[in-house]
């Protein structure tokens, strides 16, 4: 079996799932039942001032049938008092010595606050310190999460101030509601930080009541924008991690989050350059014992591909992403379809008819009827591929190529030089 | 033998519960929305399938009633009863990679939504001035009456039962087809201001060139009749039931007739097993039937075959009856039956049974019920002077016309001597498509209606 060991920054633990700072890490109770459930760390619900919330604060957009595609909250820190959290902080780390006991921290941004509540937490012996610049509701409004996570430059000194004062690995978890995530992830590079978790929330509204017209979810019949998480926004959060991963100026192991449900999401974002994973919104649809499952897949992949270390994985398929301008503008593709697999639903014709390049024909041929790609007339958009509901019955083949590798990059600098030499 | 009134009901009420909500969510959303899919060409009516599932899984229940219904009037009878694995789901392009999509127990469940609903889903069609009489009030004439009053005819329905509906109310044995269900479409007819006359005969209370005179055209859509006799000694007997009559029975009031009693039904047709089973709810204590072909040939679906087997009802192949036995009292005490066997007929004919000398023997039973197939209603077709074949009215293909211009037929009426299906789907599709016709030769072909007439 493989080792699932990993370090992040300096915090170890025995996989790297870790659950990430939200309603799960809310207790001593929980976080312990959750280190017993397998999960190899944890991030401490976000402890600061003051304790509010409303009710109702959670919503869910369930797609086609299937719940929970994505999930909305308008949930703020911890509900509970500072010494209560720091009194099970003790006690669940003195259970769980070699499990990771991260601390999510939020203050106002003042250099006092952030020093006071960094001792305090420090004392009561946790494993690192994860600083929310992220939460995009209610305390933004109050300078606080994402209203800090927005300003590179308040990520930089808030970073730093905390540096003063901390003897343990700082992870500073970014707000994805911003322009350029590599801006704050450069900014918590040069404050010092050790690591960056990626993404908190993302601004979001999960609904409307169409008979009642209140937002989804509401208070008293008022709304207000949410944060969102959960598999819907796995995509979103992944192209983050791996826009901080390429980016040498970040340069610090990352935490990766968003939608991350089972042991496959959390491979992706290994090699997409996360040292680790968190989880919230699956946790919270399935419980902790959902762990298992991921625990045992991600073993087993990393067996089945001979691989000894789960860190191994980290930043493996990072060289792969790049900029458009170095794709190579040379290579094709087209759509090919294995009419034995194929069941007739005609999905991709009418896709490939109505909405991309109509190049699948429909053949009747002595009472049959089968359907054939002119592959010549193929731009490879893979939506055919996409839309069939059977896996396999459409292959994207490669086509022959029909120059040697040519990106817009390299053609634009083959150009220049022409011109020069023309000049 | 005594069987209460509520063990009775209970037997009779309808045997498939409709799906439940999630269940119906579930099954709409495995639905691939095919395009040009092959589930709406294996229903004769067209149905709009993906798009009335798509309006289930978007909880438009309303759109969803009303695009099977705009298809299909007898929408709701049809979940029930068509042959779904022949038709829609047996086309689904599901079958060979899961499972085909429930498209009738969807359908039911959009329909019932409907009548639970109290939803009016159609108006008339502004009067063009016409009018048109249509003989039977069954699915296909029901259907053909929508229609035309859709298109703005004035539609007089003659109706010789009670209720209108035809088989449906009277035909199709309740715990498959509640009587309800029928009659709800009869009134989403009649909701159209289609003049429904029930309790008059055509032929005797009006007759047929009565119809042709004080109305534009006319649909025949009358059906089939009786059971035929089955020339045997003792049909005259007690006990001897027309299996038609005997589910019409017990869609009128139920009633333990056959209680304790030993049933012989004769046949293996769809008819057939609806009285095997029908017998077997009535608390008959034993049910067989006896066909004279075998199994292969049985022309009940695989469904039904199963449903009676599960019902207890057994089954003797190779058998035909002789002759029915009576007591004293002039009431059936046995059957008499001779074994058959298949003998190859020339090629493309199905097998023939042919007795096998000396192999009689007699089965005791208190009731025989015949279900060998639906007599003609000749002296009605005679009486509108329409060529037939055996009872069989000949028509146009396309347009349903029939030797008469100004007579259409429909349904069961057409049915036969090779001629389309028995089915409740394709009686109504035929009356669809004769209203076509009709509204094509009266006011689409004929330009400018006179509205005054
Ligand atoms: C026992 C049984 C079970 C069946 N089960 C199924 C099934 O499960 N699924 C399926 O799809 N099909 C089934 N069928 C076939 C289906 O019922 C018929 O194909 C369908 O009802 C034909 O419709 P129709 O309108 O042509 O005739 P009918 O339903 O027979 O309607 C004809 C109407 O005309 C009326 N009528 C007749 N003569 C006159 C007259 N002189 N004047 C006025 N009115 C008249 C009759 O009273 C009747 O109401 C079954 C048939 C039988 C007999
Ligand atoms: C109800 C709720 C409360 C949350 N509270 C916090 C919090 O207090 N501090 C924090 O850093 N993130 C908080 N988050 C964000 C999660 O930690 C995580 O970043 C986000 O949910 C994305 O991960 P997921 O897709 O696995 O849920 C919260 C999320 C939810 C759903
Ligand atoms: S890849 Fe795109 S263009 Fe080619 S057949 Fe599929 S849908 Fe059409
Ligand atoms: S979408 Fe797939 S299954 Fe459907 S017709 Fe196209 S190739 Fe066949
Ligand atoms: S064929 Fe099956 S999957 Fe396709 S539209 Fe019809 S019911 Fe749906």
């Amino acid at each position: 079996m493989a080792d699932l060991r990993i370090n992040l920054a300096g915090i170890q633990s025995p996989n790297p799932f870790w659950l990430a700072s939200a309603p799960p890490t809310n207790t001593g109770y929980q976080v312990q039942r959750a280190f017993e459930a397998g999960w190899g760390g944890a991030v401490w619900k976000t402890l600061g001032d003051p304790i509010i919330n409303t009710s109702s604060r959670f919503a869910a957009v369930h797609f086609n049938g299937q719940r929970v595609a994505g999930f909305n909250n308008i949930e703020l820190i911890t509900d509970r008092p500072l010494d209560v959290n720091l009194k099970e902080i003790y006690e669940t780390k003195k259970r769980f010595p070699n499990h990771a006991l991260v601390v999510s921290l939020m203050v106002e941004p003042k250099r006092d606050k952030w020093h006071e509540i960094v001792k305090k937490v420090e004392a009561v012996g946790v494993d690192g310190l994860e600083l929310n610049f992220g939460c995009p509701h209610g305390m933004a409004e109050r300078g606080m999460g994402s209203a800090s996570g927005q300003q590179p430059d308040l990520v930089e000194r808030q970073t730093y101030w905390v540096k003063e004062a901390a003897r343990t690995p700082v992870i500073v978890k970014l707000t994805p509601n911003i322009t350029d995530i590599t801006a704050t992830a450069i900014a918590a590079a040069n404050g010092c930080a050790d690591a960056i978790s990626l993404i908190n929330t993302i601004n979001s509204l999960a609904g409307v009541d169409l008979d009642s017209w209140n937002t989804i979810p509401h208070v008293a019949g008022r709304g207000s924008h949410g944060g969102y998480c959960g598999p819907a926004v796995k995509p979103i959060a992944l192209n983050m991690v791996a826009e901080c991963a390429r980016n040498p100026e970040v340069g610090i192991p990352i935490s990766g989050i968003g939608g991350i449900s089972d042991w496959k999401d959390a491979v992706e974002f290994m090699l997409m350059g996360a040292a680790g994973v968190q989880v919230c919104t699956a946790v919270m649809h399935h419980g902790f014992r959902i762990v298992e499952e991921m625990i045992d897949g991600l073993s087993n992949y990393l067996d089945s591909k001979g691989i000894e270390r789960v860190s191994d994985l980290t930043g493996r398929a990072v060289p792969r992403y790049t900029d458009w301008g170095n794709l190579d503008l040379n290579y094709a593709v087209a759509a090919r379809i294995h009419t034995d697999t194929c069941i007739n639903c005609n999905k991709c014709y009418i896709a490939c008819e109505d909405t991309a390049h109509q190049c699948i024909e429909r053949i009747e041929d002595s009472g049959a009827s089968y359907l054939k790609v002119r592959e010549e007339d193929c731009v490879g958009c893979n939506l055919c591929a996409i839309v069939c509901p059977v896996e396999g019955a459409i292959e994207m083949v490669d086509l022959p190529s029909t120059g040697v590798p040519m990106s817009w990059n390299e053609r634009q600098a083959a150009l220049a030089k022409l011109n020069m030499k023309g000049a | 033998m005594f069987i209460s009134d509520d063990a009775l009901k209970r037997n009779f009420a309808e045997v498939k519960p409709g799906l439940r909500p999630k269940q119906a969510f579930e099954e709409a959303h495995r639905c691939l929305y095919c395009y040009d899919a092959p589930c709406i060409k294996a229903c004769p009516t067209g149905i709009n399938i993906p798009s009335f599932i798509k309006r289930i899984a978007n909880k438009n229940m309303l759109g969803s009633a009303r695009t099977i219904l705009e298809a299909n009037p007898m929408g709701a009878s049809c979940a029930r009863v068509c042959p779904t694995e022949e038709l829609c789901e047996g086309a689904c392009v599901l079958n060979d990679s899961s499972k085909p999509i429930l498209i009738g127990d969807l359908q039911r469940f959009a329909t019932d939504w409907a009548i639970r609903n109290n939803q009016q889903l159609f108006a008339s069609g502004e009067r063009n001035g016409r009018s048109v009489a249509i003989v039977g009030g069954g699915p296909a004439g029901l259907s053909a009456a929508r229609e035309l009053a859709r298109f703005g005819f004035a539609v007089t329905v003659f109706e010789a039962k009670a209720h209108a509906g035809g088989l449906n109310t009277y035909g199709i044995v309740s715990f498959r087809l509640p009587k309800e269900i029928a009659l709800w479409e009869v009134e989403q007819v009649r909701k159209l201001g289609v003049d429904i006359r029930t309790n008059t005969v055509v032929g005797r209370d009006v007759t047929a060139s009565e119809l042709l005179e004080s109305h534009d055209v006319v649909v025949l859509a009358a059906g089939m009749s009786k059971v035929p006799m089955m020339g045997i000694p003792g049909e005259e007997l007690e006990g001897v039931y027309d299996a038609i009559e005997l589910v019409e029975k017990t869609k009128v009031s139920l009633s333990g007739e056959l209680s304790g009693r030993r049933v012989v039904v004769v046949g293996a047709g769809n008819t057939a097993i609806d009285a095997a089973t029908c017998s077997v709810r009535m608390g008959a204590e034993h049910v067989e039937i006896c066909y004279r072909r075998s199994k292969q040939e049985m022309t009940a679906y695989e469904f039904e075959y199963e449903f009676a087997k599960s019902d207890g009802v057994a089954f003797r192949w190779l058998t035909a009856p002789v002759r029915i036995i009576g007591d004293e009292h002039g009431r059936v005490k046995a059957i008499e039956c001779v074994r058959m066997k298949l003998e190859q007929a020339e090629s493309g004919r199905r097998a023939r049974p042919v007795p096998i000398p000396g192999s009689e023997f007699t089965i005791e039973a208190d009731a025989v019920i015949k279900a060998i197939g639906q007599t003609r209603h000749v002296s009605l077709v005679d009486q509108f002077q329409l060529a037939h074949t055996r009872g069989v009215v000949t028509i146009d293909q396309e347009t349903y016309r029939t030797s008469n211009p100004n007579v259409y037929a429909a349904g069961d009426v057409i049915f036969g001597e090779g001629q389309g299906d028995a089915m409740v789907v394709s009686a109504v599709q035929q009356g669809k498509l004769a209203a076509f016709a009709i509204y094509k030769q009266l006011v689409l072909d004929a330009g400018d209606v006179d509205r005054q007439t």
